[in-house]
């Protein structure tokens, strides 16, 4: 296990690294830096003007300097400020963090949670796993963005039972929850697919094997046999699927909160990217790429953890 | 078989109703790409059966031609995902050592990653130096289809590496190298077609996940730019609209649906046989 971690956390560092290098490049290639907007935004600074501020942002460098240095400053703990909120960057940082991990959380909660009740569901009993195949079918088809537009619709314009969008004003948990319902549920719905389709093999192969025949023979009930011997064996190739969807969870994450304009990571990323705030950009898609490789890190340790045989 | 033959179908429908927008837009008399301010938001009707959109052009006719475009990428991106996904898996499998640690590595690294706002990132760099220009819809096909390549080999990657090497280890692979075939022989003779059925499953798969990521990224405002219309840039306009227009919302997102749900339904029969 220290192994493990210790590796794993070399990967991270190695790819965050490359990572930055590769995005500070794809920005520099990105049309108008910061001096332009500027410029477009007051018609009184002249070239000489835009020149010294070039000079004095050190853009007048060559690309793979400015990055040395942003590294450099990074690494001593500097992160540097955000142009489009004229704020520090971990000023803005954090709350969009708080908030994806919230609309994550719940979401990650949900999906697993419906997507393996339904495997589970679909493989003990007779023609429910047509029904989970149908529900794993029109999850992996349903584009994240639609289906967050056709829930609008429907909760928020013709029913008006939930708001389009927008986060809570207050701290009330009822009120957030308003706010949460439609996001999750947008952001669940899709993410069931993977667990619902994995959950239902892992669990068909483990119902056909002689130790549940066994299991029943000695006349436990069959809530005990589906749950506690066949249950455990199946979800391990279904914290796999966690593991490798983390990715796929926070790149819906981004869609999500887009759509339901909720200030988040995703929102953030986006924004910056459209505003050429490169500082804020990076650092936000670093961040993003950080918590989705920990988060596949802590499901391969789950998995070493629930089956022993990965963890000699 | 069912899902196969579903699946097919319904990617049939959709491919022949992009190949009949021509004859659809001469038989409707009306043009997609001219406004109409006087017809906007209009209403089913004989010359526009789906009404019009938020100019006042017919959407049936844009849905159809957005299903040109949007087909057309995921096609492109299936053929390159599998093509180099494939060569590189094989090298990988068939090298070993050093190679094929560094390539699989890469590849472990590019999936921990979340995609998606990597793609925007890519899809937001300035391609006129590059001689693509934003906003004609042939470049924006082309830098969609490239964007979502660097992604895309990946998954066939390491399933082609795992399926060659358990070929390699097989005795006709010894029996055609000791009768004296060349290794790019063995490779393309042999070993390709024995892992041709995986891959192909890969490569169904592989156009749901383009098209799924096209619709997206064009959403979003970075795939294809209007007035090209794409299924995604159509959502797009279509959420500003979602309380005086809900409609428009529901023909798009259902073209990409059918569309990612027929590959995803091929890509199971396929698996099953």
């Amino acid at each position: 296990m220290p192994g493990l971690l210790a590796g794993r956390l070399v990967q991270i560092g190695v790819v965050l690294t490359l990572l930055s290098a590769l995005t500070w490049l794809a920005m520099g290639l990105m049309p108008g830096d910061p001096v332009d907007l500027a410029l477009s935004a007051d018609p009184r600074l002249t070239a000489e003007d835009a020149a010294r501020l070039r000079a004095l942002h050190g853009l007048d460098q060559p690309l793979w300097q400015r990055y040395l240095a942003w590294a450099g400053a990074v690494l001593r703990g500097e992160f540097g400020f955000s142009r489009l909120y004229a704020v520090p960057v971990t000023e803005v940082l954090w709350p969009a963090l708080r908030s994806t991990l919230v609309l994550l959380g719940w979401s990650l909660l949900l999906s697993a949670g419906l997507g393996i009740g339904l495997g589970v569901l679909g493989a003990v009993r007779r023609g429910a796993g047509v029904l989970a195949d149908g529900v794993a079918l029109l999850a992996q088809s349903l584009p994240g963005f639609w289906l967050g537009i056709l829930l609008i619709i429907l909760f928020a314009v013709e029913l008006g039972w939930l708001p389009a969008g927008g986060m809570a004003e207050g701290w009330g948990l009822a009120e957030g929850a308003r706010f949460l319902a439609l996001p999750v549920a947008t952001l669940a719905f899709v993410n069931i697919a993977a667990y619902a389709r994995h959950s239902l093999s892992a669990m068909r192969e483990e119902m056909a094997q002689p130790y549940i025949r066994t299991a029943r023979m000695k006349g436990l009930p069959e809530r005990q046999v589906i749950w506690g011997h066949a249950f455990p064996n199946a979800a391990i190739p279904v914290v796999t699927v966690a593991a490798l969807d983390a990715g796929s969870l926070v790149s819906g994450a981004l869609v999500t909160e887009t759509i339901f304009a909720r200030p988040g990571m995703g929102k953030l990323i986006y924004d910056s990217i459209m505003g050429n705030d490169y500082n804020l950009a990076l650092l936000a898609l670093l961040l993003a790429a950080l918590v989705t490789m920990l988060a596949t890190l802590a499901a391969d340790i789950v998995q070493r953890i629930i089956d022993p045989r990965l963890a000699a | 078989m069912i899902r196969l033959a579903l699946g097919l179908l319904l990617l049939g429908m959709l491919g022949l109703g992009a190949l009949a927008a021509p004859w659809v837009q001469a038989w409707l008399g009306t043009d997609p790409f001219a406004p109409d301010l006087m017809a906007r938001y209009g209403p089913v009707s004989a010359a526009h059966p789906l009404g019009t959109d938020e100019l006042g052009r017919d959407l049936l006719l844009r849905l159809l031609h957005g299903a040109r475009v949007s087909l057309s990428v995921g096609l492109a991106v299936a053929v390159g995902a599998t093509g180099l996904g494939t060569a590189i898996g094989l090298l990988a499998a068939w090298r070993g050592g050093w190679v094929d640690a560094v390539l699989m590595r890469v590849a472990d690294g590019m999936l921990a990653l979340p995609a998606l706002p990597l793609l925007v990132v890519l899809a937001a760099v300035d391609t006129g130096r590059f001689g693509l220009l934003r906003g004609e819809a042939a470049s924006d096909i082309l830098r969609i289809v490239l964007i979502l390549l660097i992604f895309g080999w990946v998954g066939t990657a390491r399933l082609a590496r795992a399926a060659a090497l358990t070929q390699l280890s097989l005795d006709y692979v010894a029996a055609a190298r000791v009768s004296g075939a060349s290794e790019g022989r063995v490779l393309l003779r042999h070993v390709l077609p024995n892992i041709a059925g995986p891959i192909g499953v890969a490569a169904a798969l592989a156009v749901a996940g383009a098209i799924l990521a096209e619709s997206t990224l064009s959403f979003l405002g970075l795939g294809i730019q209007p007035p090209a219309p794409s299924w995604g840039n159509m959502l797009s306009n279509a959420q500003e609209m979602v309380f005086s227009a809900p409609m428009q919302a529901v023909w798009p997102g259902l073209c990409i649906l059918l569309a990612v749900a027929g590959c995803t339904l091929a890509a199971d029969g396929l698996r099953r046989r």
